[in-house]
């Protein structure tokens, strides 16, 4: 497989990124909390999340921020060099639900080839996560 | 309800000392930056980058070679299974401090905040360690989840030449929790299931016309005296103040009379941006409904129309419009 490079030169403020649906089943939130080495058993064990007042298992932040990852580098490409992921959280993700990433280019920062994406995760109950992320990206030629 | 007054007061002196402070235990990662685990990471979240998993496209990239994705950082330091039996070092100030805010009642927690700042990606048999400040405490604050506080905290991450690598912050809000059990490490609770439409008030004077919703058929009301339509459905004629009713079946062909877009706020359970529309119903009455599969910028003052009754969630039916 070879990955398309975006360069700096190529994104303008204002640039969409492709809309990344996920579905959120139980061994997405299960294999993201172990793939995190997140134990918390809220993330695997669905009566310990009852017991806490949910009525499922629910995603931990990592798998959260991981996902808003592979969301801009999948735009990105193999050349993007994030330096900041900050994020507000909302709405859990819970199986059964999409979440579905939207975001797109606000900032250009030309000294660092950089740019700052706005990011926002969308599941039935709302907004599950908003916030931005830097990414520096292949200089132009 | 929460502390107050002079309880209050001592409480809060209580926490100042946690402000500043360091922890008190250094979290050191169990295995070095590893292939494996990365790989099990991009697994689960889908993630195919090269830079991560493909040693030749890593060695072509910006990157030199394999890396690790940057928002695993923490996952380097975390405890595993370990985490699942709940026992944690007592020499943990953190815990201390959320069990000093149990104590007081102060038992909910939910993350509402998290930023990691990268100085560089780590890069397999990196060895990484981390330490913890507690940043700041806020002042008392009533949320939507109760009244709480909220506690900010800094991870500061180092590699095996005691390099820092990246940081990552946390606001957590520590609340009075209403439900009974309080969660360790959980976020808010939420309703089971998809978000459903709030149900209408059904009674004498309106069962029917959702009875007929349920068939499939819009349904306008009809004065039996002055032939008058009208809807909503209500006992008497506007026109003529008999009470005798019938109704008609809708073609459910009409047009737009007027419209707004609902953005802000979302209500769970609709798709944003919601067109609601007065539809001139051909039959000469109006309904409110909401038009779909149209861009807000395409909605017009008389555009042709069409009614389908559709379920909405997962049991309720509504008639929605369509262009025609």
């Amino acid at each position: 497989m070879s990955e398309a490079v975006l360069r700096y030169d190529q994104v303008s403020v204002g640039d969409a990124l492709p809309e990344l649906p996920i579905e959120l089943t139980s061994s997405l939130i299960v294999a993201g909390a172990v793939a995190s080495q997140d134990y918390t058993p809220v993330h695997h064990d669905k009566e310990a999340a009852q017991a806490a007042g949910m009525q499922d298992i629910f995603m931990n932040i990592l798998t959260t921020n991981g996902l808003v990852s592979r969301f801009v580098t999948d735009w990105a490409g193999v050349d993007a060099r994030i330096t900041n992921v900050s994020i507000k959280l909302g709405t859990p993700n819970l199986p059964g639900d999409t979440m579905t990433l939207t975001g797109s280019v606000a900032e250009k920062d030309d000294a660092a080839s950089a740019v700052t994406v706005d990011v926002t995760g969308k599941n039935a109950w709302g907004n599950h996560v908003t916030g931005t992320v830097k990414v520096a990206l292949a200089a132009g030629d | 309800m929460a502390i107050s007054g002079k309880e209050r007061e001592d409480f809060e002196k209580q926490l100042e000392p946690y402000v500043g402070l360091d922890i008190g235990i250094e979290d050191r990662g169990r295995d070095p930056v590893n292939a494996a685990m990365v790989r099990h990471w991009c697994e689960a979240m889908g993630d195919h980058c090269g830079a991560y998993t493909d040693a030749d496209q890593a060695g072509n990239s910006v990157h030199g070679e394999l890396v690790a994705p940057p928002t695993m950082l923490q996952a380097w330091i975390l405890g595993g299974v370990g985490m699942a039996t709940g026992e944690s070092d007592p020499r943990d100030k953190q815990k201390e401090l959320h069990r000093l805010f149990d104590a007081h009642g102060f038992t909910g927690v939910v993350a509402t905040n998290t930023e990691q700042e990268y100085t560089r990606y780590l890069k397999m048999g990196d060895e990484i360690r981390a330490t913890t400040v507690i940043e700041s405490i806020s002042e008392q604050k009533a949320t939507g989840l109760g009244i709480g506080y909220f506690i900010n905290t800094r991870t500061r991450f180092y590699d095996q030449n005691d390099d820092e690598v990246g940081w990552l912050t946390f606001r957590v809000l520590k609340f009075e929790n209403e439900a009974p059990a309080a969660a360790t490490e959980a976020e808010a609770p939420a309703a089971a299931g998809r978000p459903q439409r709030l149900k209408p008030a059904l009674a004498h004077d309106n069962q029917w016309w959702w009875d007929c919703v349920e068939q499939g058929e819009l349904a306008i009301q009809k004065c039996s005296d002055c032939q008058a339509l009208r809807h909503p459905p209500r006992p008497m004629c506007g026109e003529c103040q008999s009470s005798d009713w019938e109704f008609v079946f809708s073609t459910g062909q009409g047009t737009i009379h007027s419209y707004v877009v609902i953005r802000y706020p979302e209500v769970p359970g609709y798709t944003y941006p919601l067109v609601v529309a007065v539809v001139d119903l051909e039959e000469g009455t109006r309904f409110v409904g909401n038009v779909l599969d149209v861009e807000p910028d395409d909605v017009e003052i008389g555009m042709a129309v069409q009614a389908s009754i559709e379920l909405v969630d997962d049991e309720m039916k509504l008639p929605v419009f369509r262009r025609a």
